[in-house]
């Protein structure tokens, strides 16, 4: 029923309700361990957040630099988790991924990352962060639907510099790209802003940006209303 | 032979070294085969093949760039026990070559803002602002969000350990004690410890037997005294009837029974731990249970035969346990089980982040975050190139490398790049 269901992501969609980080969690094989990402873009000036699960690469990056042959791509595409015995924590595989997937498990020597929640999705179940996530930034379905429903289209590879990187999941981006174009230098912020890059925050509202709504413990906020 | 490629040159002709050093040490064990026991031939025989085929597995599989890359520094550190051979400041230079030089010309490609603008001197001062403003943002929870484990803590003018003392550390630690696995999990440390502890103890007792480096002598005078004689040279001598004799004749026995409370352990975990369930393989995970289980069931049945059925069904039985151990044997090299001797690696990496520790830092090129050691980024970037990965960008101001970008950035830069493509 589900064979041929594809994970699409679009990050633009993501309003950062931690709900996909919670339901990671409940996943069997790392139960506890939340391994999908929730990043803040730039935290000071935008609420704007990315989810990103591993994409489970064709010719997996992870897997080949790993020493140890931790890491197996099964026949179902799926790239899983270091094999308990063999992960040496060696951290090859965090600091090789282009998509800075895999956690290092510090404290268990062990490195994992996800794995399409393997315990549902081999049995035709959604993965737990696509069954919850209330925006569509982590959609699993079939791919008729995505097309139909969506402005945006789904690609599979991404072009990082000289190399290309085919995945299993999709991204969505704009029609009429082939594979989604990576590029770093104009996005150094040293590159791109020549003064306090503060100053491009925006005004109004507190937001999460506003670093004050999450600095400020207890007592800070007592004095504030105190202060009115 | 020029047939055949490099690696699985060197593999065989590991194998075969392993394979000869092991039949040598029989021979010489058994003073020319003179205290070889002929019953024992054939699980000689598989220990020799086994030999061969671990020492070609080994061979092959360290040649692989990164585990050659770990063995390397492993041994480098060793010998010069200072991350200065692996001359990180002189690698250094060429890890931050593409850092921008100030008052550069004009980005041709548009700018995601104030497009066009002439950058002048004041990039740097930009750049250790965002820096600031980067690190003054409260960080997530640990482990959550980040990932590349725990947040590097700076720490300026640590002299690292001796590499050879973090060698017996993690010795004791990783390798006896397995403390990793108890951190993992308390059940599990148990039941990896009865496994690898009954196992080892097993082939203690087992291998020295069967290869004729020990053997047992009444003395002419005394048929209830034995001495055994390891290579050839007279050791401990005891009563037959004595506590030590005892627990010399059942040590096979009480290993038998610590593996059992391992199997047992590790047959529940199998079949109750949904995770475990979901991603197991038969080859991978059920058959080397099945295979120890085999050995230990009929051994402990020889025992049975002889002590409580006067020897019934004891030929069968021996040929069950020949047959079990050959089996396991065979295994060792190409499954699960040869995790043991690929954990050597991690005695190597233990060195390798102790001495990293200390040294230079990589600082991500786009939030200027320390997130790894600079030797790391930098022979992985060597280990990447050997296995064709070219995660090189070419930009007017020279190469940026993608290795050179915390993980963190990587993700922040796929949604960037996506909203990019979409205008957003």
């Amino acid at each position: 029923m589900t064979a041929n269901y594809e994970f699409f992501i679009d990050p633009s969609r993501c309003i950062g309700c931690q709900a996909c980080v919670q339901a990671c969690g409940e996943c069997e094989t790392h139960r506890g361990h939340p391994m999908i990402h929730l990043d803040y873009v730039d935290r000071a000036n935008s609420v704007q957040t990315v989810p990103v699960v591993c994409m489970h690469c064709e010719d997996p990056t992870c897997a080949k630099v790993c020493p140890a042959e931790a890491i197996r791509k099964d026949d179902h595409g799926i790239v899983h988790s270091a094999s308990k015995p063999r992960c040496i924590a060696c951290s090859n595989c965090v600091l090789a991924c282009p998509f800075g997937v895999p956690k290092m498990e510090s404290r268990y020597e062990l490195m994992m990352k996800c794995d399409m929640c393997y315990d549902r999705t081999s049995r035709g179940r959604k993965p737990m962060c696509a069954t919850v996530c209330p925006s569509g930034a982590l959609y699993y379905g079939p791919r008729e639907y995505v097309e139909q429903q969506r402005r945006e289209k789904p690609v599979n590879e991404f072009q990082f510099g000289r190399q290309t990187v085919r995945t299993k999941v999709n991204m969505m981006t704009a029609p009429g790209i082939k594979a989604l174009p990576f590029d770093v230098a104009d996005f150094l912020p040293f590159e791109a802003l020549d003064d306090d890059p503060l100053s491009l925050a925006r005004s109004g509202a507190r937001d999460a940006g506003d670093l004050a709504v999450w600095d400020l413990g207890e007592k800070e906020v007592e004095e504030e209303i105190i202060a009115g | 032979m020029q047939s055949v490629p490099r690696i699985h040159r060197i593999g065989l002709l590991s194998g075969l070294s392993v394979a000869l050093a092991l039949t040598a040490t029989i021979g010489i064990g058994s003073l020319g085969l003179k205290h070889f026991d002929r019953a024992f031939v054939w699980y000689a025989v598989g220990s020799v093949l086994a030999a061969f085929a671990v020492g070609y597995r080994f061979a092959v599989w360290a040649q692989r760039p990164p585990s050659r890359m770990y063995f390397l520094r492993g041994f480098q550190l060793l010998f010069k026990r200072t991350c200065a051979g692996l001359n990180v400041r002189a690698r250094l230079d060429k890890v931050h070559s593409w850092t921008p030089r100030c008052a550069d010309s004009l980005h041709p490609d548009p700018l995601p803002q104030r497009e066009g603008i002439r950058h002048t001197a004041t990039r740097q001062g930009a750049r250790d602002r965002f820096a600031e403003t980067q690190r003054s943002i409260p960080p997530l929870p640990w482990g959550e969000g980040r990932g590349e484990g725990e947040r590097s803590v700076v720490q300026p003018e640590v002299t690292s350990e001796p590499a050879t003392l973090v060698l017996a550390k993690s010795l004791a630690t990783n390798f006896a004690a397995q403390e990793f696995i108890r951190r993992r999990s308390l059940y599990r440390w148990i039941m990896h410890l009865c496994l690898s502890g009954g196992c080892t103890l097993a082939f203690a007792i087992t291998f020295p037997l069967v290869l004729g480096w020990v053997h047992f002598e009444s003395f002419p005078d005394n048929a209830e005294k034995y001495r055994a004689f390891i290579f050839g040279f007279a050791a401990a001598s005891f009563d037959v009837h004595s506590a030590a004799a005892f627990v010399a004749f059942n040590l096979l026995n009480f290993s038998a029974v610590l593996v059992t409370v391992g199997l047992i352990m590790a047959a529940i975990r199998r079949v109750t731990d949904a995770g475990e369930r979901a991603t197991q393989k038969f080859a991978e995970d059920i058959l080397p249970l099945l295979l120890i289980f085999a050995v230990t069931a009929t051994g402990l049945m020889l025992t049975v035969s002889y002590k409580f059925l006067a020897g019934r069904g004891h030929a069968v039985i021996a040929v069950a346990h020949l047959l079990s151990v050959l089996a396991l044997l065979a295994y060792i090299p190409f499954g699960k089980l040869f995790h043991m001797f690929q954990r050597a690696c991690s005695l190597c990496v233990s060195i390798y982040k102790s001495a990293a520790e200390s040294d230079a830092r990589a600082s991500c090129g786009r939030c200027g975050e320390d997130f790894a050691s600079a030797v790391h980024v930098a022979d992985l970037k060597i280990v990447l190139d050997q296995l064709g990965f070219d995660y090189r960008f070419a930009t007017p101001r020279g190469e940026i490398h993608y290795q050179d970008i915390c993980p963190p950035c990587r993700r922040r830069l796929l949604a960037l790049n996506q909203g990019r493509t979409l205008h957003r």
